[in-house]
């Protein structure tokens, strides 16, 4: 609302005390609604407003440039962060001996994932609890690395374990355990899960 | 057109088209699923760093089509330009979309890539870039971005100030399923600005009805039953405003404007008792929205133009309290915000974690900094200066995290050569004897396997004289050297004795060649499944050893230069902090003040308006009596 309008619609209503009563209501009450009005005018434009006044006065070539760096030390800042990925997995993950395990579900799955195990020799390796915008997007495809460790050369057990819930709000889970093989390489072991439509989840190894 | 409405109506855009699901079935690489799974979350920092890595090392592999990225390289290409975009690196995400247009790519590829390019031009405001990049759509277009092609043609065009050309292209794509509620609304806003709000208002009334439960189709439906009702309040048809203001949700984003704007409609129709309803409710709400302030001083209003003055002069006085009670906030909010309060609230983790983030910054009654943010919040340019800072704080937090994570690397290395340095001298003494004697056995076992091919050609049984044979042998060659200078009759009997002992001897070799021959293959064969073994067990040895010193080798120069990339990182990023969160102060600093006037204003207005109804309820009373 208008700052100016609104200070002589007070002063105005400052000189209306002084005059007959009748007279004074009416005027106020035509005031209050024009400053209302006024108001619910101003207020309409919202957000609007709101941005021709960051326009105005934070200068918008500052918020411009400021941009524009930020975008220049984001870029900066994803260089340093692949570099520190590989130098990472050069120290803690030797390709000889790693190994990562990925989960995904199968196309079309609506139940719900609560949690998956991990076990790796029958050590455990990885129990994670999903919440929902994690299940949503391996609903959508994507596919979680849920474990990333090293082990030696040679053969191996896997054993995977998942708990949920399907559709219709029974319970769903199962274990299945299946070898792999470790070579010189680094091993990729990626793990497809399936509701079935009973309470016996699919558990399924990937080849890649 | 009121400037009023004409600076409310805005086009809907519709959001950014999401990364594609790759289905289970189809994916063929990992880290591309991997990608995908942070940018399905809105990580888009994770999925464009691990997306990055990706492509980058799918182009440095000499047979790039056998990489398993090589299946998904147009779409993780354009992923990486989506990515960007989310991540509001608009400059980059142009670079990687215009990379793949320059490229030998087919029709539908490079039609998708200018579609995109079109898009982060007018995201940026560059509407005329924006119409070129599509102008160069052509021949085949993929199916699924037909349509958001056409929408975002008719958003271009109503940029550049072409609504008619605008809603010839909107009229066709009012069937689409995708763009539901979005091309509805927008046609009718095309219409509006084309100068046709005859046309206009049957449009945007198909609009405030438009069916389907989402958030989105919801907020564009009250969003347009908003306008709807603003543009018929403005035309003095007072009756259909209100029927286009009631279909908008009580709790949408749209509600408070809409009860308010329904009051206004009924008390503009002299329908006080009526305009009670949407006042009441609204008064009720959180009074920080500025529409409840103002309905907090319309609703004593209308009681008073009923003439019930007696309730008008209570929710007067309730209004001065009410106010005083805003002022108090928004000094205390002014104050800590001079006290470096708010970008400290801004950034707390707790609050960011959940998705309504900005809502609940309100709600926090210890973060009085934010009270009155909400109308900000909805400014865009005000949103990007907050976004980017957060995104500063997510980087400044990351590289803090880096820096000790290269101190605990190299404490890690630290160990391991204690560890190994003890170790390792005779560990590869003992290796270097055991090598050298594998490589003389192995050596023999050539020298064997040539000699067996080489008498496959030239048999030489005496080369597979068995041990007897041999020592034999060697005593009959004795016995005929010391038979030679003889020359008596026994010793030519002996010599005969000599000849036919070598004649078995030759007979045994000669007769069993080819069966020695075939079991010294054999022996052979077999020895190769120990060697092979023990080549095995050497290599993994190899490796061990080489990852021993891998471990604690060679990391000195890539740390060193990785601390002083990430320290000079942090003092850039706290430069722009300090410059991003002045920004964002002075803006809310400003905006606070300006509520505070106003809310000045109001107690004024409402404090004079009190005393006003206190009066005439008075006088009635007195009448009464």
């Amino acid at each position: 609302m208008d700052t100016h309008s609104t200070h002589s619609l007070c002063a105005l209503a400052n000189r209306a005390r002084n005059r007959q009563q009748d007279r004074r209501a009416i005027s106020l009450h035509r005031r209050i609604l024009c400053t209302v009005g006024l108001a619910l005018l101003s207020w309409i434009g919202g957000a609007p407003a709101v941005a021709q006044t960051v326009s105005k006065d934070a200068s918008k070539e500052q918020m411009q440039s400021l941009d524009e760096q930020v975008q220049e030390i984001k870029s900066d800042v994803l260089s340093i962060a692949a570099e520190l990925s590989r130098l990472e997995e050069r120290l803690l993950y030797p390709s000889n001996t790693q190994v990562a395990v990925f989960v995904s579900l199968a196309e079309g799955e609506t139940f719900r994932l609560d949690s998956v195990q991990i076990q790796i020799d029958g050590e455990l390796a990885a129990h994670h609890i999903y919440s929902f915008k994690e299940l949503e997007a391996l609903q959508k495809g994507g596919v979680q690395r849920v474990y990333t460790g090293n082990i030696a050369t040679g053969e191996h057990r896997l054993d995977v374990s998942v708990a949920g819930k399907l559709p219709g709000g029974s319970d769903f889970g199962g274990t299945q355990s299946f070898n792999f093989s470790k070579e010189a390489e680094p091993k990729l072991v990626g793990i497809t899960l399936a509701g079935q439509g009973s309470g016996d989840a699919s558990i399924q190894l990937g080849a890649w | 057109m009121s400037a009023v409405l004409a600076r409310y109506i805005v086009i809907a855009v519709a959001a950014l088209l999401p990364a594609r699901s790759v289905m289970g079935g189809d994916l063929r690489d990992l880290y591309f699923g991997e990608a995908l799974y942070y940018a399905f979350q809105g990580h888009y920092f994770e999925a464009l760093e691990r997306l990055d890595a990706e492509v980058a090392q799918h182009y440095g592999v000499d047979e790039p089509q056998l990489d398993s990225l090589h299946y998904h390289i147009g779409q993780a290409e354009f992923d990486v330009g989506d990515f960007e975009l989310n991540y509001r690196m608009h400059h980059r995400a142009g670079r990687a979309i215009k990379a793949v247009l320059e490229a030998n790519v087919d029709e539908p590829v490079r039609n998708e890539a200018a579609f995109r390019l079109a898009r982060i031009h007018f995201q940026k405001g560059q509407p005329d870039d924006a119409l070129h990049a599509l102008d160069g759509i052509r021949g085949r277009i993929p199916e699924d971005i037909r349509d958001d092609i056409e929408f975002l043609r008719a958003n271009v065009y109503m940029a550049t100030g072409r609504p008619s050309d605008a809603v010839d292209v909107l009229r066709d794509l009012q069937g689409s399923e995708g763009l539901k509620g979005f091309s509805t609304y927008n046609l009718g806003i095309a219409l509006l600005q084309d100068g046709r709000p005859q046309e206009a208002i049957p449009q945007l009334d198909r609009a405030g009805q438009v069916g389907g439960g989402d958030q989105a189709t919801l907020a564009i439906r009250d969003k347009s039953n908003l306008v709807l009702g603003t543009l018929l309040f403005e035309a003095s048809e007072f009756g259909p405003a209100q029927q286009s203001l009631d279909r908008v949700r009580l709790e949408g984003p749209f509600s408070n404007q809409a009860l308010l704007r329904a009051g206004w409609a009924d008390a503009s129709a002299a329908n006080f008792q009526r305009a009670l309803v949407p006042w009441s409710i609204l008064a009720e709400r959180e009074a920080t929205d500025s529409a409840v302030q103002e309905a907090i001083l319309a609703l004593p209003y209308a009681y008073s133009k009923l003439n019930v003055h007696g309730r008008a002069a209570i929710l007067y006085g309730r209004a001065v309290d009410v106010f005083g009670q805003e002022l108090d906030k928004v000094d205390a909010s002014i104050e800590s915000i001079a006290r470096g309060e708010f970008l400290k609230a801004l950034v707390r983790e707790e609050i960011r974690q959940d998705k309504d983030w900005v809502i609940r910054l309100r709600s926090l009654p210890e973060a009085p900094e934010t009270f009155y943010l909400m109308a900000l919040m909805a400014s865009h340019d005000f949103q990007t200066a907050l976004q980017n800072y957060l995104d500063l704080e997510d980087m400044r937090k990351r590289l803090v995290s880096w820096q000790r994570g290269l101190d605990s690397f190299e404490d890690l290395i630290r160990l391991r050569r204690q560890y190994y340095e003890p170790l390792l001298p005779e560990i590869d003494r003992q290796f270097r004897k055991l090598d050298a004697q594998m490589r003389l056995r192995l050596e023999q076992r050539k020298h064997l396997d040539q000699r067996l091919q080489h008498m496959l050609i030239a048999p030489r049984p005496d080369y597979l004289a068995t041990a007897d044979e041999q020592r034999v042998g060697a005593w009959i060659e004795q016995v005929e050297a010391g038979l030679q200078d003889a020359g008596n009759p026994e010793a030519d009997a002996l010599r005969l004795r000599i000849r036919r002992l070598k004649g078995v001897l030759t007979w045994s070799q000669e007769t069993q060649y080819h069966q020695r021959l075939t079991d010294t293959h054999a022996h052979l064969r077999d020895l190769n499944a120990d060697v092979d073994k023990l080549t095995a067990q050497y290599d993994a040895f190899v490796r061990t050893r080489q990852a021993a010193t891998h471990s604690c080798v060679g990391y000195e120069a890539p740390i060193e230069n990785l601390r002083g990339r990430i320290g000079g990182a942090r003092e850039r990023l706290d430069v722009l902090m300090t410059a991003q969160g002045h920004v964002l102060e002075a803006v809310a600093s400003r905006e606070l003040k300006a509520r505070r006037e106003r809310l000045d204003a109001y107690q004024n207005q409402a404090r004079f308006a009190f005393a006003d109804s206190y009066d005439r309820a008075s006088k009635a009373q007195a009448q009464a009596e």
